[in-house]
């Protein structure tokens, strides 16, 4: 009996119940009003200035921490360049970066509110130095509040994106700059630069839908408003569930989808001008 | 690799230092002040209580609300790691044998889950989770099939790895050609040499699932996200120690996926040479 097409049918149940059904769902009751007629009054909704707000919020804090994250990663891929990948320090900072890279949510927010939070570690420190990190309100708990939690993420997701691209870079090159007399400088900006160029805009794309995405740390610490848009999502489901139709969180679910769709597009397509490099 | 520093790309000791330094320094800072926070004393000073508490024999009934998000978190990590193994390694395994034309579509498919946000999922995983509530009780385990879907690309990932490592093509055939049965085939040739991607595929599931807190918060389910929440408004110095003792866990499990990565690394080079 010869495994055939029935074989595949589990996997693609399993797909089409759980992913296919609750984006299309997502999506779509975005696009019906509540007795189900085709309506785009919501995403039209979605173009007034107060959820405009909301989008242009969550794209800055993306923005923020993706170039944030990306700048610092880079600089510690540049720093593990050239280590054995086998030796304890190599397997100590891959393990650290794919742990902290998960490590969202709750458990981030706690760590904040005891290193920042009004009684934290370090702000107690400055206190005591006559620092007060809160003279202008206290932020923590505001959208400027998630830039630090996330960067806490950010940066280790770019270490463990773009660390293959900087270990593609063949030595050879390095060589034939040098025997073309070229200096170190030359090397970066002419050489690797722009070979690293793609990888590094990648890279950075995928931090920002990770940071734009990215849901529970921020209702942790933002636990009133809805200042970005997965909160007002939040807001929407919370105050619309009992009616049984959620058309504000559809719309803004399809808002989301479109802007990721964009940024993974632009993902891989670098994605793949990168990959010429790496033969 | 290494070759004259001031000719190749690598940094300068120094650089090397000084960057890798202050970035750990950076990072370690919200740990340790994780730790200073769950040694204070309320009255001023430090104690250990707060630790004494957590591993007290009572604190199962102290903390009782952690530990059945603990317990349900758990279950759903086996549930989770049961599915992409009855799932989805044997349809890879189908697809790298008999459908190689559907490779890209199967990755494509395992993608996807990047693309759409857990908090878009949940609005559209509300509804159908009150049809699989209708069918199949609203037990916690359920909530497994969503969780199946978040981890999907984690553990595709892991699997490939191994996947395109192993010529499965000609194993399956030389089996086959000696007489053994399909089921044979899956069990005793092509399972135990994916032994490696399956593990560190079932190894970040476990840490995906652990660190959930969007899907179950929204459709109001307790894991221990949402119950490490619920307690630190009681209770904060808890909510830290579990958050530390998870995070630790996590890192053991990560760096044991990283040595079963490297093992095979330097196995293949053996092979290579």
């Amino acid at each position: 009996m010869r495994p055939s097409v029935i074989g595949l049918t589990p996997f693609a149940a399993y797909v089409l119940l759980f992913l296919v059904i609750p984006t299309l769902l997502a999506v779509l009751s975005g696009l019906f009003d509540a007795r189900g007629n085709f309506t785009v009054a919501n995403v039209v909704a979605l173009f007034t200035p107060d959820i405009l707000k909301i989008f242009a919020s969550s794209f800055w804090i993306s923005a923020v921490t993706a170039v944030g994250g990306a700048v610092v990663g880079a600089l510690v891929c540049y720093a593990l360049l050239g280590m054995n990948p086998q030796g304890t320090l190599r397997s100590m900072v891959d393990s650290a970066a794919s742990v902290l890279a998960q490590f969202g949510g709750a458990m981030l927010a706690f760590a904040f509110i005891a290193t920042i939070g009004l009684q934290g570690f370090v702000t107690v420190i400055l206190r005591d130095l006559g620092i007060n990190i809160f003279a202008n309100g206290v932020w923590l708990y505001q959208v400027p509040g998630l830039v630090l939690p996330y960067l806490y993420f950010q940066v280790p997701l770019m270490i463990i994106t773009f660390m293959p691209a900087l270990e593609g870079l063949k030595p050879q090159w390095a060589e034939a700059n040098a025997t073309l007399g070229g200096t170190r400088l030359t090397y970066w900006v002419r050489i690797a630069g722009p070979v690293l160029a793609p990888s590094f805009l990648g890279s950075l794309l995928l931090l920002f839908a990770n940071a734009f995405s990215s849901y529970a740390t921020a209702a942790t610490l933002i636990s009133q408003g809805a200042q970005i848009v997965p909160l007002r999502i939040r807001a929407a489901l919370i105050s619309e569930t009992v009616l049984g139709r959620s058309s504000t969180a559809g719309a803004l679910a399809l808002g989301m989808i479109v802007v990721m769709i964009v940024l993974m597009w632009g993902y891989s397509a670098l994605q793949s001008r990168t990959t010429r490099w790496q033969q | 690799m290494s070759g004259n520093p001031t000719v190749g790309a690598a940094p300068g000791r120094l650089a090397r230092t000084v960057i890798l330094s202050v970035v750990g320094i950076v990072f370690a800072i919200p740990i340790i002040a994780m730790v200073e926070f769950s040694l204070r004393n309320l009255a001023g000073g430090y104690t250990i209580a707060h630790w004494a508490g957590v591993f007290s024999p009572t604190a199962t009934v102290t903390y009782a609300i952690v530990f059945t998000g603990l317990g349900n978190s758990l279950v759903l990590a086996v549930v989770t790691v049961i599915i992409i193994l009855v799932i989805l390694l044997p349809t890879m395994v189908l697809v790298q044998l008999q459908f190689p034309r559907l490779r890209r579509v199967l990755e494509f498919v395992c993608i996807i889950p990047i693309t759409v946000p857990a908090i878009v999922m949940v609005v559209g995983l509300a509804p159908v989770y009150s049809v699989v509530a209708r069918l199949a009780g609203s037990s916690i385990w359920t909530l497994a099939f969503a969780y199946g879907i978040t981890v999907l690309p984690y553990a595709y990932r892991a699997i490939q790895s191994n996947l395109s490592a192993v010529d499965v093509v000609t194993l399956s055939e030389a089996a086959r050609s000696l007489g053994a049965g399909w089921g044979s085939v899956l069990w005793r040739i092509i399972l135990p040499n994916l032994r490696r991607g399956t593990l560190a595929a079932a190894f970040i599931t476990v840490a995906v699932v652990l660190g959930e807190f969007t899907i179950a918060s929204l459709l109001n389910r307790v894991n221990l996200q949402t119950a490490l929440v619920q307690v630190s408004r009681s209770d904060p110095f808890v909510a830290v120690i579990f958050s530390l003792l998870a995070l630790l866990f996590a890192f053991v499990l990560l760096l044991l996926i990283g040595r079963l990565a490297s093992d095979r690394r330097t196995r293949d080079h053996r092979k290579a040479s």
